[in-house]
């Protein structure tokens, strides 16, 4: 689904504003080959600090996941760069996962993560994804052994969504040797593009991971905090910070 | 495994394989003749097992209804049923090698208890619970240092106890290795509420016997409260196949179910997904979980254990709801007939029971299971019946 090495940026709808996040995700799109669109949601238990404080700005604001498709349909209209839409499973669970997922495809988002569905919670779910041609990224994290790896493999259509680590999401300083080890595991098992997530921050980041053969690389909390810190004013910093990381990715 | 479609396993992909360990080990030492033991030892002479079924003599003849017993689970050490799961659950823990334990508590009466097996057991012990609750809740962030126990305060979201379940998770993400998470209720991703529920069923099993030995016959009805539901599971489950045993899961209606202002899940909840399993939440159309109001801390929680919704869809088990106000009456109300203050929690199931009871026969037979005392509510019934009409 995307031109490789890529880099893929995360935000979450909403934050701080609707109308924010559409000038947020133009900006994005300069400097991103994926963006991965966060849905707010009450209780994010696979997000640090900073992705959990940009989901309580977002629904402060008042964002429902009906603006969250909106905003896809309106990002359509400016750009044809893939959208994946992140979100934990009582979203979906509640819309009903079909009409969700036909919702999602309608507004003309490409891929979905789901964070909380595991492959043995996911069978109607990876059904409705096919019937609606919607693409899935599922999970791996350094403890998923080699036959569920493969297993991940087959059920992502889109990706497959490498965690370099053990623990939530946000920005660290270095990266974790699980990374690389992760990634070299995976590129003798899975046959789907690989993107690494969950701690990668910086351009040097970007660059050991794509240097280490990561087909993508996503970016999330990073961004987010800039967003928290600049509110609105947000895209001036946001976009050194985009060249930053986007200058990781060649070498 | 799952009751009906409740339950699973919605968790990240990270814990698929710690929950597996877990559930291999607890299938292992389940049936353990040495793990039982050991278990059994420290429930009696530790804990305090059995505890005794007591004919509310008093409580029965005010009434002038079907005889109410009380199953004396306030008598247990650390004062509620907590114990029984989180020694259970602590042992299990030690062999599987793990040297940390990590629980979430609302009010602090699993953070004590978890404590409590901590200390027993020479293990590490952080509990994480929610700002709110921390300010609340003074005496029993005490009571869990002085057990050696650390207490992480949790800042994020509601800042109660669905948010110090969700840091818990954040923290044994990153810490599976070493570290056990001690889940406290019958609720969280499979195999927990199989394991909390096997723990805490000896509650159920001792009503059985202590019951048919007084009475000679079943118990008409056992009423329990519910927040995740661990109690009520634990006295419910032995009698489940006693088609004659009439089950009643009382949940927190809180100021009143019309308001808003309550954590009746059951009766007033959806279908959904939240830390781990599919069950009944309280929420709103897209699914964000909703905050909950109840005078009992350890009702205060938006979701409940997933073998309760099977009970209620299935039919088996019924569920009602009781507002602060009438758990507080039948709080008095103990206090003054039998000398008992029971817990806030359990003055829920007591107050469902009394006004049952008054309806049904002299020869009929009710349990209620008195899940914990009262002496850790004694700030909140003193301020809330300062403020109401509710004079002593």
């Amino acid at each position: 689904m995307f031109r490789k090495p890529a880099l893929i940026t995360f935000i979450t709808a909403g934050d701080p504003n609707v109308k924010a996040t559409l000038d947020f995700m133009l900006a994005l799109d300069k400097y991103s080959d994926v963006i991965e669109l966060g849905i707010p949601f009450s209780d994010p238990m696979a997000d640090g600090k900073a992705i959990q404080k940009a989901n309580v700005r977002a629904l402060k604001a008042g964002t429902r996941v009906g603006d969250v498709f909106n905003l896809v349909r309106e990002f359509r209209e400016h750009s044809d760069t893939p959208v994946v839409l992140m979100t934990y499973y009582n979203p979906v669970y509640r819309r009903g996962v079909e009409r969700f997922v036909a919702e999602a495809k309608e507004s003309g988002a490409n891929a979905m993560i789901v964070v909380d569905l595991p492959l043995e919670e996911a069978g109607e779910y990876l059904n409705v994804c096919e019937k609606y041609d919607m693409g899935t990224v599922f999970l791996a994290a350094p403890n998923t052994p080699d036959d569920r790896l493969r297993m991940i493999d087959e059920a992502s259509s889109a990706f497959v969504y490498l965690i370099s680590l053990y623990g939530t999401t946000g920005a660290r300083e270095k990266l974790s040797q699980l990374a690389f080890d992760l990634l070299k595991r995976a590129k003798r098992i899975c046959s789907k593009p690989l993107a690494v997530g969950f701690g990668v921050s910086k351009a040097e980041h970007v660059r050991e991971l794509v240097k280490a053969g990561a087909d993508g690389v996503v970016v999330g909390s990073a961004i987010v905090d800039i967003i928290g810190k600049y509110g609105e004013d947000a895209i001036d910093p946001l976009e050194e910070k985009l060249k930053e990381l986007r200058s990781g990715l060649f070498f | 495994m799952k009751f009906g479609e409740f339950g699973g396993q919605f968790v990240p992909e990270v814990l698929i394989p710690p929950l597996k360990e877990l559930e291999k080990a607890y299938n292992e030492l389940k049936d353990d003749e040495e793990f039982k033991s050991e278990l059994d030892y420290y429930l009696r002479n530790y804990a305090g097992r059995p505890t005794p079924l007591y004919f509310a003599k008093n409580l029965t003849e005010k009434l002038g209804g079907a005889k109410i017993y009380l199953k004396r689970e306030d008598l247990l050490h650390s004062g509620a049923h907590k114990i029984n799961n989180t020694i259970g659950q602590a042992l299990l823990a030690k062999k599987m090698g793990k040297t940390r334990l990590i629980a979430e508590t609302g009010a602090g009466q699993h953070g004590v208890a978890t404590a409590i097996a901590g200390a027993l057991l020479g293990l590490k012990v952080d509990v994480y619970m929610g700002a709110e609750d921390v300010e609340r809740q003074k005496m029993n962030v005490f009571r869990m240092k002085l057990l050696g126990a650390e207490v992480i305060p949790v800042h994020s979201g509601s800042k109660t106890l669905k948010d110090a379940i969700n840091e818990a998770l954040r923290d044994w993400v990153a810490t599976f290795e070493y570290t056990h998470y001690l889940i406290g209720s019958v609720v969280g991703p499979h195999p927990y509420p199989t394991i909390v529920r096997d723990f805490q069923s000896v509650i159920g099993r001792e009503t059985k016997r202590q019951i048919l030995e007084i009475e000679g016959a079943l118990p008409d009805v056992i009423v329990a409260c519910v927040g995740g539901g661990s109690n009520a599971i634990g006295i419910f489950h032995p009698f489940i196949e006693d088609r004659s045993v009439r089950l009643i899961g009382v949940e927190a209606a809180g100021k009143g179910i019309e308001t808003g202002k309550h954590s009746a899940s059951l009766c007033a909840g959806e279908k959904g997904v939240l830390h781990g399993m599919l069950s009944y939440f309280l929420q709103d159309e897209d699914g964000q979980i909703a905050t909950t109001h109840s005078i009992a801390a350890g009702l205060d929680y938006p979701g409940v254990g997933p073998e309760h919704a099977w009970l209620k869809e299935s039919g088996r088990a019924e569920y009602v709801a009781v507002t602060d106000d009438q758990a507080l009456k039948a709080f008095v109300e103990l206090s003054k007939t039998e000398g008992i203050l029971p817990a806030l929690e359990s003055a829920h199931a007591l107050a469902y029971a009394m006004e049952l009871a008054k309806e049904m026969s002299k020869d009929e037979v009710v349990v209620v299971n008195l899940s914990g005392r009262g002496d850790k509510d004694l700030g909140i019934v003193m301020e809330a019946l300062t403020c109401s009409a509710n004079q002593l």
